[in-house]
């Protein structure tokens, strides 16, 4: 029943997306094909945090692992677009694996700064194997439209097309996932893992495959975000790409799909939007250009202060009734347990 | 061996300014369980503020030192108590986010008050050419040398503080189990704002000296905060002991990594020595006990 529910949402939101798609002109289209990208990213962490309960800080690296893998496959195996998405999303889930064996030992900040390390460290490897990865200069990504669409179909539009059905494949099977015996597990193991793994639960192996997931997810986002920029390059995955998913997240609220496309917007259109209100209040082109790091920074503070269920909890707040459940990650029991955090207290 | 003398003390010379962003980070970390990820852009703005300090009285390079020493200790203090309190006792990804909030509206900050568009050069305490000795090159200068016995002063100075005064009781009682300083009477509210005020002095201390070797730019600290972060973890976030050792381990391994194979895999050897430490000490090298918070 979930199931269906789910498709049907996304059936529904499929055909709005498609109508918008043709009102929009190109260059918007261009924007919305980028948040659509994006948002796959940020789901897949939402998840990862608000769900398993574990932090990565360099989510970047696995869209950076996907990014690459699908530039290679359309240079050197021309395979068809679809194909590419699921491969390269499966490579980036290997490579989530791997980081989720590591941090299923690991525990807070000692994670977060694993994560951290591994999305500094990666793109590195682009200038190591230049003869592979292109270095600098990077690799091409270049689709066309299938014919079929007739000669003069915008590339915009079919970028908007490709990225909107991935993301909401992704988002279906994310929501069902969510929902099942394994995303129940995962909640658990997120408020109390002494608890979860007396009640008979593998606590490591559903933390790696919390990696597993959310590195997928990273990965198709990856492989999108490439086609759309046409290019990847080391530059494009920095650290502040993996710190912006981390913050899309948060400001939509931990957990939350529809909270996962609300923070991923945010990403992608309030720098333009804010530089060009900069410009035209007449601050130099150096000052604007910083405005919005500034006031995305105040941002951040404010929502976590204020509203600290981010957007998504905001919305649930003002519009439904109160049921303000899957926003507050690590807390519940941390709460309701103060002996044993004295007790931790002591050995510091 | 003449490389290898000089991929050691230039490995060494780099790795205690790691040690000192570690200090900085589990000085934060042991009194409110926050971990700093502003700590670089705090250096970063501070170091700008010295710069600016000594481009105005003429070049004056001690004033500028004392005025990021100050504008750290100062900073540290307000943002603990403006921004970072509310967040204690909470759950802690939302301290994680409000610090990295604090790093991004500082980088604006600075990117609107101090920047035009080209990186700073900022000076030197003292010369920076290498040092010899017969004719063979350390690969370490009198400006390395300083800036070693600098973070070390700092180091014992703070060690001393932590030991020998009341202040420093206050400042173990509080790290060591806040309700119960506070039933015994200690202010715990100012005593964290003093810690985050001391690790603002630390890094800013770090800033100025680690400018000269990198140019400044809104983003010039990011990489040493990183790898500072890297060397708290591999020493293990609640040890000072460790911070320092771990950056100069870090900072040693790097170089010989650098030196002997090949500089673009250095991001690399630090994942690497970070995993491999982690793997057999995922509480890092100087934890305490092997007690896992749940």
């Amino acid at each position: 029943m979930t199931m269906l529910r789910h498709v049907a949402i996304a059936v529904a939101c499929g055909a709005l997306l498609l109508l918008l798609s043709y009102r929009l002109d190109l260059y918007r289209d261009l924007q919305f094909a980028e948040v659509a990208a994006e948002v796959g990213a940020v789901a897949g962490l939402t998840v990862l945090i608000g769900i398993s309960g574990q932090i990565s800080i360099g989510h970047g690296a696995f869209m950076a692992i996907g990014s690459y893998a699908a530039a290679l496959l359309l240079l050197h195996q021309h395979w068809n677009i679809g194909y590419v998405i699921v491969a390269s999303g499966l490579v980036a889930a290997a490579a989530g694996g791997i980081m989720g064996i590591a941090a299923a030992r690991l525990r807070g900040p000692y994670l977060a700064g694993a994560t951290l390390m591994l999305a500094v460290a990666l793109p590195s490897l682009a200038d190591k194997y230049q003869s592979v990865f292109g270095g600098d200069q990077g690799l091409s990504v270049s689709i066309t439209p299938p014919a079929a669409l007739g000669a003069t179909f915008p590339l915009q539009r079919w970028f908007v097309w490709l990225s909107c059905a991935a993301t909401l494949v992704l988002l279906v099977l994310l929501a069902n996932l969510v929902r099942s015996r394994i995303g129940r597990s995962w909640r658990a193991v997120r408020d109390d893992e002494i608890a979860a793994s007396l009640a008979g639960l593998n606590v490591a192996r559903l933390q790696i495959l919390a990696f597993v997931v959310s590195a997928a997810c990273a990965g198709v986002s990856g492989t999108l975000y490439a086609m759309v920029t046409t290019i990847v390059t080391p530059d494009a995955f920095t650290l502040t790409l993996s710190i912006g998913l981390l913050t899309a997240a948060v400001l939509g609220g931990l957990g939350s799909l529809l909270g996962a496309v609300w923070g991923a917007a945010i990403l992608v259109l309030a720098p333009p939007f804010l530089q060009d209100f900069a410009t035209s209040h007449g601050f130099s082109s150096a000052v604007s250009s910083n405005v919005p790091i500034a006031a995305y920074g105040v941002v951040l503070i404010v929502v976590m202060l204020v509203f600290p269920a981010g957007i998504q909890g905001g919305l649930r707040r003002l519009l439904g009734p109160a049921a303000p459940v899957a926003a507050a990650p690590f807390s519940a029991l941390r709460r309701h347990a103060p002996a044993r955090e004295e007790k931790e207290e002591g050995t510091v | 061996m003449q490389e290898f003398i000089e991929f050691t003390l230039g490995g060494l010379a780099s790795g205690i300014i790691y040690s000192a962003i570690a200090l900085s980070l589990v000085l934060i970390w042991r009194g409110t369980r926050v971990l700093n990820y502003a700590q670089g852009g705090m250096a970063m703005f501070t170091t700008y503020v010295a710069l600016t300090v000594i481009n105005d009285t003429g070049g004056n390079y001690w004033l500028g030192f004392l005025a990021a020493l100050a504008a750290g200790f100062a900073l540290g203090a307000v943002l603990e108590r403006g921004v970072v309190r509310p967040t204690v006792g909470k759950p802690p990804l939302n301290s994680v986010i409000v610090t990295i909030g604090i790093l991004i509206f500082i980088e604006g900050l600075a990117g609107i008050i101090f920047y035009n568009g080209q990186s700073a050069s900022f000076p030197p305490a003292y010369s920076i050419v290498s040092l010899k000795v017969g004719s063979i090159a350390l690969g370490v200068s009198w400006n390395d040398v300083f800036t070693a016995a600098a973070v070390l002063a700092a180091a014992v100075l703070l060690a001393a503080l932590f030991r020998y005064t009341t202040v420093g009781l206050r400042l173990r009682a509080t790290a060591f189990n806040a309700s119960v300083s506070r039933l015994l009477g200690v202010r715990v509210g100012r005593v964290l704002t003093l810690g985050w005020a001391l690790a603002g002095l630390i890094g800013a201390l770090a800033g100025v000296l680690v400018t000269p070797t990198t140019f400044l730019n809104p983003n010039s600290m990011d990489a040493i905060f990183v790898l500072g972060f890297t060397a708290a973890v591999i020493g293990g976030l609640d040890s000072p002991v460790g911070a320092i050792v771990g950056g100069l381990v870090l900072g040693v391994v790097l170089s010989y990594v650098g030196g002997y194979l090949s500089a673009d895999l250095i991001e690399l050897a630090g994942l690497a020595a970070l995993v491999l430490v982690l793997m057999f000490r995922p509480s890092g090298l100087f934890a305490p006990t092997a007690v896992r918070r749940v």
